[in-house]
């Protein structure tokens, strides 16, 4: 299963061909810090590259979510509503917010690569 | 870049960037927004244990000479004449339209001298103003080469007495000189967390060894601005530039407990500070907005600047101060709302990106304060 990094630092998991999940990453979690609240947007939803479609809010500030492909949203993480902490614990895991049906399975040529995103966040 | 451009730091600068602080820049000066222990464990940290703030940003301004109380009186509705010796209070800079300019701490250190204490933001704007005080033979000096640490939370008594052990002698509001590892500092027993502690000012070029001290104790960990702000919103502070601002008196803003009776109509001294027509008269008619604490419903933090609507959608305030409250697990928030929705208990309801959360009024504060009065 291959993982690929958003310049708003979201991971993107291809779970299928066109089926991905989506979460932000470590590096963004610690840079929010305490996270006290996340909005997701609904199941059916359609969402384009660069939308925004999730609010994250921190103890400091609140934050967008940033879609990093196109498609439709086909299940969210209803545990983030009351466990806003899981992304804390564990991003790459529990943490993720949705899953996404990629209307154009392209997209994910323009994201970033594990060693294209740790080269991205050491800069 | 010129002089005005050039970011400020405090004598504890150093030691924020050794603690592996997240500095931002905050009033001219670059400061510790957070440590790696992060907002909210600082902030109950400083609920449960102790925490250490540098608030050497703010201004330390002496007023002196034999009618400095006199003086001080014409720029603030407070009682100063009266203050006793090694006492503080709190009070409020008018502008002529009753507006607040700035809030501040007096204290009163003797020989004819006060000690003030003024926001960051503020404090060239206030040095300039009590500079009209020179004409009634005052001197007034902005502190240079001073550092300002606050030692906030209920184990700050039981570890300063470790260095000072007079400052157990000391109540809220009561200010003392205390000799910490030899260094003769001024302490009050006041500050901003809600919470029992200490404001200690030291000269500049000892803070660094002072803080070491303090910190080394096990029972103190650093905390930032981002918690000294979500500690002073529960604890239902006013903040200056949010609850406090040039377009409302003390009265819109709440704060009808700090002034003074004796300023007040009926008192020795009525008015005679800037503005003192209008406060007066907000006094004694009543104001159409005021400051009130608002519970958000549910989990949404509802933050500076969202507007409150009635339950017939119209505008009847905006949100002034707003955040989740690491104490009581919930969002909080503090609004300038009009009077007259409080009065008839309106459904209320705050709108953020959109949506209307709603929000009921409570008495501020949201988490008891444990001042020690003795």
């Amino acid at each position: 299963m291959s993982i690929k990094y958003s310049e708003d630092h979201e991971w993107v998991k291809v779970q299928d061909e066109d089926l991905v999940i989506i979460g932000i990453t470590d590096f963004a979690q610690e840079q929010l810090g305490d996270l006290v609240f996340i909005e997701l947007p609904e199941v059916g939803d359609e969402c384009s590259r660069g939308d925004n479609i999730s609010v994250i809010e921190s103890v400091k500030a609140a934050s967008d979510l940033v879609a990093p492909v196109s498609g439709e949203i086909v299940e969210v993480n209803d545990r983030l509503a009351d466990e806003p902490e899981l992304v804390s614990e564990d991003s790459m895991g529990d943490g993720w917010f949705i899953k996404v049906k990629l209307s154009n399975v392209s997209e994910l040529d323009d994201l970033m690569d594990d060693d294209a995103y740790q080269t991205f966040i050491e800069d | 870049m010129s002089s005005v451009d050039r970011i400020l730091t405090t004598p504890l600068h150093q030691m924020h960037l050794d603690a592996d602080a997240k500095m931002v820049p905050f009033a001219g000066y670059e400061m510790p927004l957070q440590y790696p222990l992060g907002i909210k464990k600082e902030h109950l940290h400083t609920r449960e244990n102790a925490g250490l703030f540098d608030v050497s940003h703010m201004g330390q301004i002496k007023l002196t000479g034999q009618n400095a109380k006199q003086a001080l009186e014409t720029l603030v509705p407070v009682d100063i004449v009266d203050l006793p010796l090694m006492k503080q209070r709190y009070a409020v800079f008018t502008n002529k339209k009753g507006g607040v300019m700035d809030d501040l701490m007096v204290t009163n250190i003797g020989d004819d001298g006060l000690f003030l204490v003024v926001n960051a933001a503020c404090k060239v704007a206030d040095f300039e103003h009590l500079k009209s005080l020179v004409d009634s033979g005052c001197e007034v000096e902005l502190l240079e080469d001073v550092a300002l640490l606050a030692l906030q939370g209920p184990k700050s008594c039981e570890v300063l007495s470790k260095f000072a052990p007079s400052c157990s002698e000391m109540t809220f509001m009561t200010a003392k000189i205390l000799e910490i590892d030899g260094v003769e500092c001024l302490a009050t027993r006041s500050g901003y967390s809600g919470e029992d502690g200490f404001e200690i000012s030291m000269p500049g070029h000892q803070a660094e060894r002072i803080a070491k001290l303090l910190i080394s104790d096990q029972a103190v960990e650093w905390v930032g601005l981002g918690a000294r702000d979500s500690l002073r919103l529960e604890a239902g502070l006013s903040l200056y530039g949010h609850e406090l601002d040039q377009q409302h008196s003390p009265v819109e803003s709440s704060l009808t407990w700090a002034l003074s009776k004796t300023r007040r109509l009926g008192g020795e001294r009525p008015g005679g500070y800037p503005g003192d027509v209008i406060v007066m008269s907000h006094l004694s008619e009543g104001t159409k907005v005021k400051i009130v604490g608002l519970q958000p419903e549910g989990r949404v933090p509802v933050r500076d600047g969202a507007m409150i609507e009635n339950g017939a959608g119209n505008r009847v305030g905006q949100v002034t101060s707003g955040g989740f409250s690491p104490s009581t697990g919930k969002p909080v928030a503090i609004a300038r709302i009009e009077v007259s929705c409080i009065d008839d208990k309106s459904n209320l309801f705050a709108l953020v990106r959109d949506k209307k959360i709603p929000v009921s009024v409570v008495k501020l504060p949201f988490v008891k304060q444990n001042y020690f009065r003795g």
